[in-house]
């Protein structure tokens, strides 16, 4: 299976692990991610106002490549994955947008709203499936209980992502299962990190992970699963004590890829 | 711009209708940056309606709101306030001077491991 690849900043720095692991479990599950040549940084967060047209270019230029490719483009990062969405739902829904948007892009990179955006874990279980996950599982998690952490990017706004059930989301704890992990139940799987208001208030984002950290250790997890570089730096730096790991490193650690030379 | 015109440009740009509001306050008891807003949710889209945007601007509010878009999420009349909130915060840094993040900012909190992400985002919601 051929798809196009948004690997975003952060994962070509500081969490190369996302990314690597990320390809390396593709490979063991015959997808071929495939890096869009040109592509620019998403900006980490999708602009909700109508009159902001700049920002959002880099994003149309993606899903344009994307489109001339016939492929879903496809994210592993949480931040990156929202913000093409948001944008391609914007171009599709607000035609003063889009044409706002033409209006900077070249002839060669006109986009018609044809590309289907992804994350992987859609593709994983929309297109690969779990089952078939799990039957290439050769390096079981077994006995590790795991909190699945979605925050907000993930999930929201469901109208316009679709993932999953905002509310009670069941995505990342399917594929742990696959994987022959344990997925506990806890309550702030759903809640906002702090995200990028650490850099405005760091005593705000650390009061923030601190209790998503705090409520999964009181599950009994031994560790906590995310798709995103900055929920990980902000659970990380909360100190609970609690790891915080990439979903792509677990599945590459299943699936037997060699990820400590990564 | 007179006091109307700016209410209008603030609802337009957000997108947003916020006379559907039914005044339940969920987008407030929902926010997890409550307690560090002084003008809440809630609170913003009526103040908003009613033009009541001079004291919105100089809050400390529209710098605390995580975009975690919940108040979205769980407004059973479909307001976003979210997009309120952040239509109020590009009326304050789209003005001349008024970047609320700088560079300096950043190195002062910034460490080895810091993600790209972290300040990318902040800049693009903190500065114009
Ligand atoms: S949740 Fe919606 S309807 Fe209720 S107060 Fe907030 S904006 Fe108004
Ligand atoms: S988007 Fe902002 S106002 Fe809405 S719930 Fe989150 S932090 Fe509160």
């Amino acid at each position: 299976m051929y798809v196009s690849y948004f690997p975003g900043c952060t994962l070509k720095t500081k969490a190369v692990r996302l990314d690597r692991c990320a390809r390396k479990s593709a490979e063991i599950l015959g997808i071929e991610l495939q890096e869009l040549d040109s592509w620019q940084c998403c900006g980490g967060a999708f602009t909700s106002a109508a009159d902001e047209v700049a920002t959002k270019l880099s994003s149309v230029r993606a899903l344009a490549e994307a489109e001339r490719l016939g492929r879903p483009l496809v994210s592993v990062c949480s931040a990156c994955y929202n913000v093409l969405k948001q944008t391609d739902h914007a171009f599709k829904t607000d035609p003063e947008f889009a044409s706002k948007v033409r209006r900077y892009l070249a002839p060669d990179e006109c986009y018609n709203g044809g590309t289907e955006v992804l994350h992987l874990l859609e593709l994983l279980r929309d297109k690969v499936g779990f089952e078939n996950i799990a039957k290439k599982v050769v390096n079981p998690l077994k006995g590790v209980k795991i909190a699945a952490y979605y925050g907000c990017m993930l999930l929201r706004p469901s109208d316009v992502l679709g993932l999953d059930d905002p509310e009670n989301p069941s995505v990342m704890e399917e594929l742990i299962r696959a994987l022959g992990g344990e997925a506990v139940g806890w309550s702030q799987r759903n809640e906002c990190c702090g995200g990028y208001v650490l850099l405005e208030s760091p005593e705000l984002a650390k009061k923030r992970s601190l209790e998503i950290s705090s409520d999964a250790a009181a599950a009994g997890a031994d560790m906590i699963v995310t798709a995103c570089p900055l929920c990980r730096y902000n659970l990380d730096k909360a100190g609970s004590g609690l790891p915080t790991v990439y979903f792509t490193e677990l599945l590459a650690k299943a699936l037997g890829a060699e990820v400590d030379e990564i | 711009m007179n006091r109307d015109n700016v209410r209008d440009e603030v609802i337009r740009r957000s997108g947003t209708d916020p006379r559907k509001c039914m005044k339940c306050g969920k987008c407030s008891a929902t926010c997890p940056s409550y307690d560090e807003m002084e003008g809440h949710p809630h609170e913003f889209v009526y103040m908003v309606e009613n033009g009541d945007i001079e004291p919105l601007l100089a809050s400390e509010s529209i710098y605390r709101c995580l975009t975690c878009m919940a108040c979205v999420e769980r407004c059973p009349r479909g307001v976003e306030p979210a997009k309120i909130v952040e239509s109020v915060r590009l009326e304050a840094i789209r003005k001349k001077g008024a970047n609320r993040l700088t560079p300096e900012a950043v190195a002062a909190v910034a460490d080895e491991e810091l993600p790209q992400q972290a300040v990318v985002t902040a800049f693009r919601k903190y500065a114009k």
